[in-house]
């Protein structure tokens, strides 16, 4: 039997994480109490010994282990994102373990477990390993959520995601198999050549097939109408962690998302059968989102919705089904990282030990308590929100014009329309800052900080791709597959 | 190692073993007592051994009835008793009668629909089913190989997974 040579290179960045996973694992043991702090530096030195490694496959391109790992452009963008939002996820989480006595070395683990298995989604050529990388994140999110397992509300977290998050798994694996069933292979180009030879008209196979895969990865990026777990998840999770799954999780769907439709079906026929679907769903997403965040009161639900009304807006890029469109995808989920992290790391800064502040009220004359704090909030709600001169307002930009070249017009319109409706939510909060008193009994400890820089690094990215997008816009044209 | 290649009345068998296991399924989740639930998960379990066999995949087959049908079940049944888990009350187990045109009483509906248009599928299927691509799951060392070469990646994978799992195990029910 002869043995396969491997081509490690392919997939050291993930080999690399997964090492610094296990490290932080054991080292958690020899630490004593007052040095668990050294946890979320060793993880973020490995996070960046795996950026590194990633750097090193730039203009690289191959394929290893069967045709199941691939190294391309597509996949070293989305490491890259993933990498980053795992960076600033473990510094903004320092502060919090430690306020709310979570500080265990399996916290930084799963995370680190996490973002290896995004970047298994966002480099596998194969159903199943997309499959695998898939469970590892969803695996590692459920614990995560419940992490705080002292507060009923973070158990009925993890336990309703899991519930869920089992049932979209199912979706996934039933698709995959109809899939097999109708192509005779798991791997994504043999997919493709597959649909090339083989017209699919009055089979029915395939596109069932694609359509529960659909549903698997929309649960995934909380895509209506498979967003219903997420504000409830959100709520009831740490903050620190609901503000790294809202990202994590919806960058690694969309990018497994992405591949696959692009790379295992993209012949004409499909094309269009997916193009309407995802249509259907990016209007759903959009308006199902902003107009339920109009209604919360509660700061984590409101960005729950508002992540799901972005999912919409991403939605439309893959509409277009062309390479600009996934630029404009990636430069969109670049944006949302910085500015949905940064308001999320805001949240955290309100709250301290053993208490956080979540209701929209707590808001309530920040500016004169914190000047800082709500100017960089503005900043990232306005972001949010698409208004100049932001990322979002790129971000959006971005995806509108590539729907209208492709002339998704009524979609680009929808787009705009919901941006719109969003500014009530995002006003409403900046006005509570700037225009209400604050309670007398409230008061702020100091931001720690490892939680500085991370909202510095979010304000930075937030304003500049609104800025100078330049560089960024050349970045995003490494998206290739 | 007997000749497999040509079992009599292979048809007949799947269709009364596929029927038989979606029946047990359909019990297993209708029933009230949460003992019987889980012996009808035992006997779904087994008739899904019987499908591995008449595809050829004994090892797989054994490892299901050893692996699920066995040790898993052993598991359920025993939390089951020591939980001791009373009959669900048909009263108490519903939600509020008033609220009988929500949204979540679209779910069995849509359930259904879905259900339909699966029958649909499979109905309107043109081509026959794509066979395993000529892998071959017969014995123990043509599962060992397939692991250690064609599907290495997904082996690996899948051992971190188990790891999470087992961390997230310990992480949520260790006592602090």
């Amino acid at each position: 039997m002869p043995i396969p040579s491997i081509d490690f290179t392919v997939i050291l960045p993930i080999l690399i994480l997964s090492c610094a996973a296990l490290f932080v694992l054991l080292l958690d043991l020899f630490l004593s109490a007052e040095r668990r702090g050294l946890n979320a530096y060793v993880s973020l030195a490995g996070v960046a010994a795996a950026a590194a490694a990633t750097s090193l496959q730039i203009g690289r391109s191959g394929t290893t282990l069967e045709g199941m790992a691939v190294l391309d452009g597509f996949g070293l963008a989305f490491e890259w994102l993933l990498l980053g939002i795992a960076a600033l996820s473990v510094l903004f989480s320092i502060p919090y373990v430690q306020q709310h006595n979570l500080n265990r070395g399996e916290y930084y683990v799963l995370m680190l477990f996490v973002t290896a298995g995004g970047m298994v989604m966002a480099t596998s050529n194969d159903l199943i390993t997309i499959f695998l990388g898939y469970e590892l994140l969803s695996l590692s999110l459920y614990v995560l959520a419940a992490f705080a397992r002292e507060r009923a509300a973070s158990g009925e977290a993890g336990m309703k995601y899991l519930l869920l998050g089992g049932f979209a798994s199912a979706f996934l694996l039933y698709g995959i198999a109809l899939t097999f069933g109708t192509t005779g292979t798991t791997n994504l180009t043999m997919i493709a050549a597959f649909f090339d030879k083989t017209p699919i008209a009055g089979n029915a196979l395939p596109l069932i097939g694609l359509a529960l895969l659909l549903i698997g990865f929309g649960f995934k990026i909380a895509a209506a109408p498979f967003h219903a777990w997420a504000p409830d998840v959100y709520e009831g999770a740490p903050t620190s962690v609901t503000a790294f799954m809202s990202s994590a999780a919806k960058v690694a769907g969309f990018a497994a998302l992405a591949r696959v439709l692009f790379v295992a079906f993209p012949s004409p026929a499909l094309r269009l059968d997916w193009g309407n679907a995802l249509a259907a769903l990016a209007i759903l997403t959009m308006t199902v989102g902003n107009i339920a965040a109009l209604l919360q009161n509660n700061i984590k639900r409101l960005l729950a919705y508002s992540g799901i009304a972005h999912a919409g807006y991403i939605l439309i890029a893959l509409v277009t089904g062309t390479a600009q469109g996934l630029e404009a995808a990636l430069f969109y989920l670049l944006a949302y990282t910085f500015m949905n992290l940064g308001a999320w790391s805001v949240v955290i800064a309100l709250g301290r030990t053993g208490e956080e502040r979540l209701d929209l009220s707590d808001f309530a004359g920040l500016s004169m308590r914190h000047p800082r704090l709500a100017a960089v909030m503005t900043l990232f709600l306005l972001s949010l929100a698409g208004i100049p001169p932001t990322a979002g307002l790129m971000g959006k930009w971005l995806i509108f014009s590539a729907a209208i070249q492709q002339n998704l017009i009524p979609l680009a319109v929808i787009g705009v329309l919901n941006s719109v409706v969003s500014l009530a939510y995002y006003l409403r909060v900046i006005s509570l800052m700037y225009t209400r008193p604050a309670d007398a009994s409230f008061s702020l400890s100091p931001v720690a900080r490892p939680l500085t820089v991370a909202i510095v690094v979010a304000a930075i990215g937030t304003l500049a791709l609104g800025l100078l997008p330049a560089p960024v816009l050349q970045w995003v044209q490494i998206v290739r597959f | 190692m007997p000749d497999l290649s040509n079992l009599p009345y292979e048809q007949a068998i799947f269709y009364l073993v596929s029927a038989l296991a979606v029946g047990c399924a359909l019990a297993m989740i209708l029933s009230k007592n949460a003992v019987h639930a889980a012996l009808f998960m035992v006997a779904n379990f087994g008739l899904v051994a019987v499908l591995y066999l008449l595809l050829r995949a004994s090892f797989i087959a054994t490892i299901q009835v050893i692996v699920y049908a066995g040790a898993i079940m052993v598991l359920f049944l025993f939390v089951i008793m020591m939980l001791n888990v009373q009959e669900a009350d048909p009263r108490s187990s519903r939600g509020p009668q008033d609220r009988l045109f929500t949204l979540g009483s679209l779910a069995p509906l849509l359930g259904l629909g879905l259900l339909g248009a699966l029958a649909y599928v499979a109905l309107g299927v043109k081509q026959p089913a794509a066979t395993s691509g000529g892998l071959v799951f017969a014995n123990i060392q043509d599962v060992g190989a397939l692991l250690f070469t064609r599907y290495l990646y997904p082996f690996e994978i899948t051992s971190l997974l188990l790891l999470v799992a087992m961390i997230g195990a310990v992480v949520l029910a260790k006592r602090r």
